[in-house]
């Protein structure tokens, strides 16, 4: 479903070049649960924002469903991002002024789809993650763990192909971060593909397959035993 | 419809959470619109007021007159009106309202009672009155069925009374004019004197009349004033005059007229030429107002593109094209900018009918309604135009650094 060929990304920094990826090879299937560790400045990122869409590669390809995006213009990558990525950020990134529906709703407002079933959607969502009570709370009126599982629901409103999560714990205690984990996990069962972007080894612990990055290449990809368990 | 109306509430969200802000921002365009339909409403009120009353005075009169110059009187080939110029202009001319012709008559001075004098005498019918705005203090005027029934009845100016020292009241009274008896119906108002010569030594007699009296002679001394139904379009009446009666009087193409339309008053123009650069030093002020309070607006709106941009960044991983976002910040500065002028035409129209009940003798003020669209419409315009920038800021930043954006 996700198929990386010899992808390569430069950054020029002033007069100096940057390689971020390094020509990285890879292939993940439908309804995996992958964890991309490494540390920082490994490239992990860079990559994280590929397969998100929200950068186009210097060379090679990126074969998403099938489809090459390497070409694909601004707005186009946008709608990809749409429709088959669903983010979740480390520190939430929900929209303050919003009530909690409202922000789930927002995804859908860019597919054009009609307020009703906008509403029916982000309710269905909210209430998928735990949240059916809290449909008029605002970010600022909700827990780290409750807003984190808003930003879960916005993800999956517009039913992605692939759930990116970027160091989605990173923010939150570690009673929480089971709970978030535990919903990835559920998800996962559900058959929803999953992607978390982390440096913790307990967040990869719960994923199925383990991806380590360095130097902006691919050095390990190991099918985690235990957690297959 | 759907997109728009998304966009419309963020826009309006976003507005309402930055409230006092958001006034201050389009404080410009407010004060900017206000003082110009103060000073519209005021101006229309005036000039409203100024062209009923000078259409009172007979100000939408036009004359139609014989033009001769020099070699003419030489030759002795003296131009004048026909009777036919007079009909065209009475039926044939779209706008025209009422039509008086008025023939200098010769004849052999006035008598009464074995005094005699040499007063202006003068044939027309029953329009005169109308068109010239003068009417008669004591009598009577000639009447449509005087003219049409050839009969023999005057209406007198108070010198033509002083001078054959007639009664105070001289209706029913009997003048010889030329070997004929009139009898005197009417008398007009007293005009007075100009440069020391009086302006009531004339006597008016019936158009068919005086007709009949000039017999067949071909070039009667005459004039005509007519009036326009609709003051706005004299102009164009008066155009329409000259080719009727140019084409009556069989004038060829590029030749020049021998006859001329003239407005019996300049004052129109002039008072035209006043509102218009009045009008024009207005544009100037809102023009520049509205400038101020749009680069007031450009300037808000690109610190809240910068302090925003996580929330743009945020909304472009969701998915948003770069034309949702563009649309979306156009659409509050141009909310924004409406807002401001919305309530500048409020705060105007106030102002101005203030103005008008505090200034003793002003006439209420007016405004038209295509005065407030265009007011309304323009301070939208200005914030679409100053929104641009903000706006196309905000729709081309790149996702990744908008959301690291802190």
């Amino acid at each position: 479903m996700i198929e990386l060929r010899g992808l390569v990304k430069r950054y020029h920094m002033g007069e100096e070049t940057v390689l971020a990826l390094a020509g990285v090879d890879l292939f993940i299937g439908r309804n995996e649960y992958v964890a991309l560790i490494g540390p920082s400045g490994s490239g992990k990122s860079t990559l994280m924002n590929l397969i998100g869409c929200l950068d186009s590669a210097t060379e090679g390809q990126y074969i998403l469903n099938g489809r090459d995006t390497s070409s694909l213009s601004e707005d186009e990558l946008a709608a990809v991002r749409n429709r088959e990525i669903g983010f979740v950020f480390q520190s939430f990134h929900l929209l303050p002024r919003q009530t909690a529906l409202q922000n789930v709703m927002q995804p859908l407002v860019y597919r054009r789809m009609a307020p009703a079933e906008r509403r029916r959607r982000a309710v269905e969502a909210l209430a998928q993650v735990g949240l059916g009570d809290r449909l008029e709370h605002r970010p600022n009126q909700l827990s780290g763990g409750q807003r984190q599982r808003v930003a879960v629901a916005r993800a999956l409103v517009g039913q992605p192909s692939i759930l990116l999560a970027d160091e989605p714990t990173g923010n939150l205690d570690s009673r929480t971060s089971a709970e978030i984990m535990a919903l990835f996990d559920d998800l996962h069962a559900q058959g929803q593909t999953v992607v978390v972007v982390t440096h913790e080894p307990d967040i990869a612990a719960h994923c199925r397959r383990t991806i380590r990055v360095r130097d902006g290449l691919v050095v390990e990809d190991v099918i985690n035993t235990a957690a297959a368990a | 419809m759907n997109v728009l109306s998304d966009a419309f509430s963020a826009a309006l969200a976003s507005l309402n959470a930055h409230r006092l802000r958001s006034f201050l921002t389009t404080l410009g365009i407010l004060i900017g619109t206000a003082a110009v339909i103060a000073v519209v409403s005021l101006l229309q009120g005036l000039s409203s007021s100024i062209k009923s009353q000078f259409s009172d005075l007979g100000g939408g009169t036009l004359s139609l007159k014989a033009v001769n110059d020099q070699e003419n009187f030489r030759s002795g080939q003296i131009n004048a009106l026909s009777f036919t110029d007079v009909d065209v202009l009475r039926y044939r001319v779209p706008g025209v309202g009422r039509v008086a012709p008025i023939m200098a008559v010769n004849s052999a001075g006035v008598a009464y009672r074995g005094r005699s004098t040499s007063p202006q005498l003068l044939a027309t019918n029953a329009e005169f009155q109308l068109v010239q705005n003068r009417h008669t203090s004591v009598g009577r005027f000639i009447t449509e069925s005087d003219d049409l029934g050839s009969r023999r009845v005057a209406v007198i100016g108070t010198q033509v009374r002083d001078d054959l020292k007639m009664p105070r009241n001289p209706i029913g009274e009997f003048l010889l004019i030329g070997r004929e008896w009139f009898k005197v119906v009417g008398m007009m108002e007293k005009q007075g004197e100009v440069l020391g010569f009086s302006q009531d030594n004339y006597v008016l007699i019936p158009f068919n009349v005086g007709r009949s009296i000039m017999g067949t002679f071909r070039r009667p001394m005459m004039e005509v004033s007519f009036t326009v139904t609709n003051l706005e379009e004299i102009g164009k009446v008066r155009e329409r005059a000259k080719r009727a009666v140019r084409a009556a009087r069989r004038i060829a193409p590029g030749e020049d007229d021998d006859f001329k339309v003239e407005a019996a008053d300049s004052f129109v123009k002039q008072f035209n030429q006043i509102t218009g650069i009045a009008t024009a030093v207005l544009a100037g002020i809102v023009g520049i107002s509205l400038l101020v309070g749009g680069i007031g607006i450009m300037n808000i709106m690109l610190v809240s593109v910068t302090e925003r941009t996580r929330e743009i960044g945020i909304l472009k991983a969701l998915g948003a094209t770069r034309r949702d976002i563009l649309t979306q910040f156009l659409l509050e500065a141009a909310l924004l900018s409406l807002l401001g002028g919305l309530i500048g035409i409020v705060l105007g129209l106030l102002v101005g009918m203030g103005v008008a009940a505090v200034i003793p003798n002003f006439p209420p003020a007016q405004v038209p309604l295509w005065v407030i669209g265009l007011a309304a419409g323009f301070s939208a315009l200005v914030g679409v135009v100053f929104g641009i920038a903000p706006a196309s800021k905000a729709a081309s930043l790149d996702p990744i650094e908008a959301l690291r954006y802190e």
